[in-house]
């Protein structure tokens, strides 16, 4: 068994007085969904910024590969294949999906002494990388801000995923999705996954990580109440490990299990 | 592989209407600006045909206007679509100006050495503008306006310290024979013009020091600056990687860093981009006054955001047209200059031109929102 794709120890991360992450430790294998759960302000997203180079961890160490690596910026942690969808910030709607999706690393052409954006390449990918994924575009210069929230986030992991990520994290892919485009997003990380992509995945609901997640890890007000494998937990257990316990168990009973 | 080839077959989805191919080509950016060119110049062909204001010498007369509208719209519309604002163009043409006046009149040096330094002065000016909008976050709103002030009052204090005087002339002698000055008050395509005199096609001075010669000596090179400056701009902007940038920069800067998007460096050079423009508008009057006051280029900043709005941008960034931004110089020369053919009062103007900008604005909203899926 080969080193995890990509292993975070011990990470603290404090902003000022705040105290963000105290002490977290995740690790991703290639091919698998791993699920990072937890409610509001538990410290997802601030824990994913680091594993993508936006933040500087306070204390702790990254391993790629077994090899202990430092995240100056966002494009140090994309050139060791670790690829981000953000929560608020995947895609820029008045721009076009090849625009979008080219960001950052346009194709280009030579004309004489001058380099163009070379949009034929660039509209055929985009087109065929985004039919791969199961959706149909209009036509690749629509606006992002024509296509559905789900139709976003796809082109999103279509576009990390055609740059070659080796890790793929997705900060509450579904969270503001519909029922129908939920499942169109699960189905595409169960693809992603396949590739034998490590796919970290938060959210905070229960039953979208059971779909589709391999490994299961919860945080709470900053700390990790460890991680287990699928089939050795169960829907309800993780439920409370997000609520933090009791409160929530007690709730359950007088509202019949709904939650 | 049966995926793939699925892939290849275009779906066609009973959820989207075919949209006509009519359509298609109106829903486009510079709608607004366009119908409004179109009104502008049926408006004007309907009420001032017959005075001259389609003539050669009337077309190179509203031309030119149209021209210095151009020159800093570009400017100001790469500018705007990357996110920020330049309200210092005005002092920075007023700026420009003195200083090549300075170096040229007062301190001797050859005119082509004096608009170097003139260049040289507004990119630094451009790249601190830029550079403190980056370093402090403050809107760019507040840091050019603050260079507004700055320019413009330093603009007059060394003019007045220096010559005593806020007006400078003597730039056209000083300037004789240079290698450089020519390309920016100089005519072009003469000969064109003594050949359609000759064919009667344009008139010819009758009396005077210039009788026999056409009243159009040529095109000036402020008109091939303005159009150089929007073919680069345009291409820049659509066809380029940087364009794509530019656009990334103004859509959403922190999504545009994410993806590793040098967002600081695209608003500066930006930033730059927009002196240089004020420069090129400063040079080009220079020459052609022979003097250079230290008020030229009052409220020009506010003219060219008008006609890059006009074109369709959106004044927060990520969306606009070069094309739009240049045909909103022409509605505004257009205008500007039409009125006086027409005889009519030169304070509608500015209604008219309201009017117009309430118009186009309106219509581009409305396409914007087609396009982009914006509510
Ligand atoms: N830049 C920052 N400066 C100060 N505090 C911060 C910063 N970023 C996050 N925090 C704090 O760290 C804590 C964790 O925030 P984080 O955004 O990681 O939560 P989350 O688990 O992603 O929540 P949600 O489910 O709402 O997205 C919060 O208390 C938040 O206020
Ligand atoms: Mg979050």
């Amino acid at each position: 068994m080969s080193a995890p794709l990509i292993e975070l120890v011990d990470i603290e991360k404090h902003f000022g007085p705040v105290i963000a992450l105290n002490g977290v430790s995740v690790s991703v294998k290639e091919g698998e969904c791993h699920c990072l759960l937890g409610d509001n302000g538990a410290g997802k997203s601030t824990f994913i910024k680091t594993m993508s180079g936006v933040h500087k961890p306070t204390r702790g160490t990254i391993r790629v590969q077994g090899a202990e690596v430092t995240f100056n910026s966002p494009r140090d942690a994309m050139e060791a294949g670790i690829a981000t969808v953000y929560q608020d910030l995947a895609m820029i709607p008045l721009m076009s999906v090849t625009r979008n999706f080219w960001m950052g690393r346009e194709p280009e052409k030579r004309f004489g002494p001058f380099k163009m954006f070379d949009f034929h390449t660039a509209n055929k990918v985009t087109l065929s990388e985004m039919a791969k994924m199961g959706i149909h575009l209009r036509s690749p210069d629509q606006a992002v801000g024509t296509l559905s929230g789900g139709e976003r986030q796809t082109v999103a992991i279509a576009r990390a995923v055609y740059f070659g990520a080796k890790v793929l994290i997705l900060d509450e892919p579904t969270s503001a999705l519909g029922v129908r485009q939920t499942s169109n997003v699960l189905a595409t990380i169960d693809k992603v996954r396949k590739k034998g992509i490590g796919v970290v995945f938060i959210t905070h609901n229960v039953r979208h990580a059971m779909a589709v997640g391999d490994r299961f890890t919860v945080l709470n007000r900053g700390k990790t109440l460890g991680t287990a494998a699928r089939g050795e937990i169960k829907a309800e257990e993780l439920q409370d490990m997000m609520a933090g316990g009791q409160e929530l168990a007690a709730l359950e009973g007088s509202l019949g299990g709904t939650i | 592989m049966a995926e793939a080839n699925q892939a290849a077959a275009p779906i066609k989805d009973e959820r989207v209407r075919e949209m006509s191919p009519l359509r298609k080509a109106l829903i486009r950016p510079e709608l607004g600006a366009i119908c409004g060119t179109i009104v502008v110049f049926l408006f004007f062909l309907a009420i001032a045909r017959d005075s001259g204001m389609f003539a050669p010498e009337g077309i190179i007369n509203w031309g030119t206007v149209a021209a210095q509208f151009a020159i800093i719209a570009v400017g100001a519309c790469l500018l705007m679509i990357a996110g920020e604002f330049d309200l210092s163009v005005g002092s920075m043409i007023g700026f420009s100006g003195i200083v090549i006046a300075l170096m040229t009149v007062q301190w001797g040096f050859p005119a082509w050495f004096g608009i170097l330094v003139a260049f040289a002065l507004a990119l630094a000016i451009g790249a601190l503008n830029g550079f403190l909008v980056i370093r402090t976050g403050l809107p760019s709103f507040i840091v050019t306006l603050a260079f507004l002030y700055i320019l413009r009052g330093l603009t007059i204090f060394i003019s007045i310290t220096t010559t005593r005087k806020t007006i400078i002339g003597g730039v056209r002698e000083a300037s004789e024979g240079d290698p450089i000055a020519w390309l920016f008050g100089g005519k072009v395509f003469n000969g064109l013009f003594v050949w359609l005199a000759d064919l009667g096609i344009v008139d010819t001075f009758v009396a005077g020091p210039k009788a026999g010669q056409p009243v159009v000596e040529g095109i000036p090179m402020l008109m091939i600056w303005a159009l150089a400056l929007i073919v680069f701009g345009h291409l820049l902007l659509t066809r380029t990687k940087f364009g794509n940038w530019i656009f990334a920069s103004g859509g959403d800067a922190q999504a545009a860093r994410y993806v590793g998007v040098p967002v600081n460096r695209v608003k500066i050079s930006m930033f730059m981009f927009s002196a240089f423009c004020a420069t090129v508008f400063a040079t080009c009057q220079v020459m052609e006054f022979g003097s250079a006051a230290a008020d030229r280029g009052l409220l020009k900043e506010f003219e060219a955001i008008i006609s890059v709005v006009i074109g369709g941008a959106l004044l927060t960034g990520g969306y606009g047209s070069v094309i739009g931004a240049a045909l909103g110089a022409l509605i505004f020369g257009v205008v500007q200059q039409g009125l006086f053919f027409a005889g009519v009062e030169s304070s509608l103007f500015r209604v008219f031109l309201g009017v117009i900008l309430l118009l186009a604005v309106i219509l581009n909203t409305y396409i914007r929102r087609m396009i982009t899926g914006e509510r």
